[in-house]
């Protein structure tokens, strides 16, 4: 079968003012349909650069990006991304509901009456129902990067982008907002790519964890996550296999950053 | 080496983010470059007012090509009488900008520290700042003719407003705490005013210093323009009025480059006040 | 009840008092140029009703509107150009920094080379001392677009005259505003004065037509008028503002609380330090800590706050 999403070779290097700096080497992985997996890597090395790079937000130096099977060479149309400053992805001159029916008016031709049914069903799913028709300034952290969530739902993309996103909101959030993100991808059939610093997160979210080495930045390890589908956070965090996962991530974390 | 790298741009996620366009790494030179096209554009633009007037577009009776505006600027430049308007603006101008930033100051602090003053006199100067200072042309005219007095009225009119405005944004800015640390200390309304309120207030005054020296400046040069006090303004209408086109086009220019110059100015004078302030302030507030 | 009658008080006190005093000192006041507050004000209806109203009131406001309109959508459109593309602004900087730099009446006699002294004269010279606070408040504006707006843009394909419709323009608004209320102020000034230099009916050709042959209370009750006028378009003004810019005062006070400090008791300076590192602060706006950096400080009134051009020379 076709992976959905096939990275090879990416490299990405910035040249600026005398410096050559290599932020993504030589980076190759594959995401079948339907999966969800997260990058996990240490501060600063380069994760970012590599999401933009898979959004089409930024041109590879090397290597490309394939999205079922055509080049990405631009913000591929069924492709969304949720950035990790919803404080600024948002826009605070529209209401919520516009915020998130923004992208369907431009996506395809589609009905106002399907559109607001998309908008409405993205909210529920979120719940958000009753905020539609607040201003994103007018809701609290979580709450408005479940707008994010809400609005890249709505947009149907074959590949949900997911940079960080909880890195800004506080923890007790950020475990409901992970529930979150683990129910609709079982409840859509989602696929999505989740980059991530906190280790926890990626272990506790994935299917399938990539390590990524410390810039310039190559995956250094691929790990399935074989912790039943069902997971939560009182009793999932517990379970000696997570323990377990945990460590060894952590620990090829570590030996990214001495460099081996 | 690893740690270096990590610190670089664009190897961290961190600063990728808050780049914008312009500053993204793999521009050479972003500051030079901008320079060069900036000449290019001065450049073309004197280019196209040669041309526009000698390919007949626009009669050159009306819009002399640039090099005989820049002829006629050479002759103004040797001219005394130039000089003497120049210096009458200029007199017109500092002056009412003085009175105008002083009293503006004096008021602003005064109507802020005096208890309730700020809630009685909020809607008096929501009214009467609105209110263009050319409507005061006549009035000047009937007291002052064509005095210097006249200018002053009207800049100062102008110009007083901008001060105290920005006077009241920057006494509200006082921290309250820093206010209660000085007021604990037993420090007097005096020393309060000088050592907490004036640091903090004083980048406020000098942002409304700055704007007013602009509004200064087109109010004197109005005033000169109609009601005929001496000076830059005056010469213009009279080179207007007896046909010299290039020499007004000259005099227009000129008055541009005073504008700029006040401008540059005043924004590097507010610059060195605000990196004077930050760093006072840590002393003080802290 | 009682802090709304206290608030009241204050507003209607001071002017009341001023009024008062100017009435009872000018009462039995016999200077030629200083008149009884009396007289004007019973002169007042007399002269600025009718024929007047008709024939000098409007038409400068007719004037002054198409002028400032004209200056409105070419200021936006061009500083939308100009901001949008980066050698675009560098090359035209220098020469906008010029034309700014020029006091807007001295255009008054180049224009009436041009165009004569009839109406398209006075709007000529409304519009084209207008346009420049307009228009580089506009490419200064639409240059801050956020990188995270503008990314989220165009990964979910908005791009073309939508992204300027829903993200561009919407974003710059605030500043846009900004300089179309400096440009209001301007307008009103080259109105009143485009009419003194040489006109045959308007605002400013009347009052100066009054002074000249010594009707002077006519001409206090055009001073007046012209105050009258000022404050209006000003009210006017904030009042549309207030619509359009409804979500920008919004944001500005839900930021300012939420780092802790009720809005306007904030320095600026702690604001952007505190929010410096973008990725993990509380969420901000970034125009709103452009707009406070460069000295506008965190009150709806302040919409005349400086914006310039040359913004990003500091904050680099």
């Amino acid at each position: 079968m076709q992976p959905l999403l096939a990275v090879s070779g990416l490299q990405k290097v910035y040249e600026g003012s005398g410096r050559r700096v290599e932020a993504v080497r030589d980076l190759t992985f594959t995401i079948e349909p339907g999966e969800l997996v997260c990058l996990v890597g240490p501060s600063g090395c380069g994760k970012t650069t590599l999401l933009k790079c898979v959004a089409g937000l930024l041109t590879p130096t090397g290597g490309e990006v394939l999205l079922e099977g055509r080049r990405v060479s631009g913000p591929p149309p069924g492709m969304a991304v949720v950035f990790q400053e919803y404080g600024r992805s948002l826009f605070p001159w529209m209401r919520v509901r516009e915020n998130v029916e923004l992208p369907l008016k431009q996506k395809s031709p589609l009905s106002r009456a399907r559109r607001r049914e998309l908008v409405a069903e993205a909210l529920e799913s979120v719940g958000l129902a009753d905020a539609a028709g607040a201003y994103p300034w007018q809701l609290s952290g979580g709450m408005q990067q479940r707008v994010a969530i809400a609005r890249a739902l709505a947009y149907e993309p074959g590949v949900l982008l997911m940079d960080e996103p909880f890195a800004a909101v506080d923890a007790q959030t950020r475990a409901d907002l992970e529930d979150l993100v683990r129910r609709l991808w079982r409840e859509r059939g989602m696929t999505i790519l989740f980059v991530t610093h906190d280790i926890d997160e990626a272990v506790y979210l994935g299917e399938r964890v990539l390590v990524l080495s410390a810039s310039p930045t190559v995956v250094q390890e691929q790990l399935k996550i074989d912790l039943p589908a069902e997971r939560d956070q009182l009793h999932t965090r517990v379970a000696p296999r997570f323990a377990e996962l945990r460590t060894h991530v952590y620990e090829q974390i570590q030996a990214a950053k001495r460099g081996s | 080496m690893k740690e270096r790298r990590l610190s670089d741009p664009g190897a961290g996620s961190g600063p990728l983010v808050s780049l914008t366009n312009d500053e993204r790494p793999g521009r050479p030179r972003p500051g030079l470059t901008n320079a060069v096209l900036g000449v290019a554009g001065l450049a073309a633009f004197l280019a196209l007012c040669e041309a526009v007037p000698r390919l007949g577009i626009v009669s050159a009776e009306f819009f002399p090509p640039a090099s005989r505006i820049a002829r006629a600027l050479v002759t103004e430049l040797g001219d005394g009488a130039f000089w003497t308007a120049l210096g009458d603006t200029l007199t017109g101008w500092a002056l009412g900008l003085a009175i105008a930033v002083t009293a503006g100051i004096l008021t602003g602090v005064v109507v802020s520290v005096v208890p309730y003053l700020r809630e009685a006199t909020a809607s008096t100067i929501e009214f009467l700042r609105p209110i263009p200072s050319v409507a005061l042309i006549p009035l000047a005219v009937l007291l002052f003719g064509t005095e210097l007095r006249s200018v002053l009225l009207l800049v100062v009119y102008a110009s007083f407003w901008q001060v105290v405005v920005q006077t009241l944004y920057g006494v509200q800015d006082v921290d309250p705490v820093a206010e209660e640390t000085a007021r604990s200390y037993g420090l007097g309304t005096w020393a309060r005013i000088r050592h907490v309120l004036w640091p903090t207030a004083l980048p406020y005054v000098m942002t409304g210093v700055r704007l007013a020296a602009a509004v200064a400046l087109i109010l004197a040069v109005t005033a000169e323009l109609v009601i005929g006090a001496p000076g830059l303004g005056s010469r213009i209408a009279v080179a207007q009025t007896s046909g010299a086109v290039p020499a007004m086009y000259a005099l227009v220019v000129v008055t541009g480059v005073l504008g700029l110059l006040i401008n540059v100015g005043a924004r590097t004078v507010e610059r060195r006040a605000l990196a004077w302030h930050q760093s006072v302030r840590g002393e003080v507030a802290v | 009840m009682k802090h709304l009658a206290l608030r009241l008080f204050f507003v209607i006190a001071l002017p009341a008092l001023l009024v008062a005093t100017w009435w009872l000192a000018s009462d039995d006041s016999t200077d030629v140029y200083w008149p009884p507050l009396r007289t004007i004000l019973t002169a007042f209806p007399e002269v600025w009703t009718g024929e007047r109203l008709r024939d000098d009131v409007l038409p400068s406001v007719l004037r002054l509107s198409a002028g400032y309109a004209s200056a409105a959508v070419a200021g936006v459109v061009l500083g939308t150009v100009i901001g949008s593309y980066r050698r675009v602004r560098a090359v035209c900087e220098p020469v906008l920094e010029f034309l700014r730099a020029v006091p807007p009446p001295v255009l008054v006699p180049v224009i009436m080379l041009f165009a004569g002294i009839g109406d398209t004269m006075k709007i000529a010279v409304i519009a084209s001392g207008c346009v420049w606070p307009v228009l580089l408040n506009t490419v200064e504006g639409v240059r801050a677009v956020d990188s995270v707006m503008s990314e989220t843009a165009r990964s979910y394909g908005i791009t073309g005259v939508a992204r300027l419709r829903h993200v561009v323009l919407r974003s710059a608004s605030p500043q846009i505003f900004a300089g179309l209320r400096q440009a209001l102020s301007i307008g009103i000034i080259l109105m009143v004065i485009s009419e003194m230099f040489a006109a045959s009916n308007g605002l400013g050709f009347t009052i100066v037509q009054f002074q000249r042959g010594f009707a002077i209370p006519d001409m206090w009750t055009g001073i007046l008028l012209l105050g009258l006028l000022g404050v209006l378009l000003s009210l006017l003004f904030q009042l549309v503002e207030r619509r359009a810019l409804g979500w920008y005062h919004g944001l500005r006070a839900a930021s300012l609380s939420r780092l802790g400090s009720p809005p306007g008791r904030r320095s600026r300076f702690r604001v952007t330090d505190r929010a410096q590192p973008s990725s993990v602060g509380p969420p901000r706006s970034p125009k709103l800590s452009a707009s406070l950096e460069q000295g506008g400080p965190p009150r709806p009134l302040e919409t005349d706050a400086p914006l310039r051009l040359t913004r990003r020379r500091r904050s680099q």
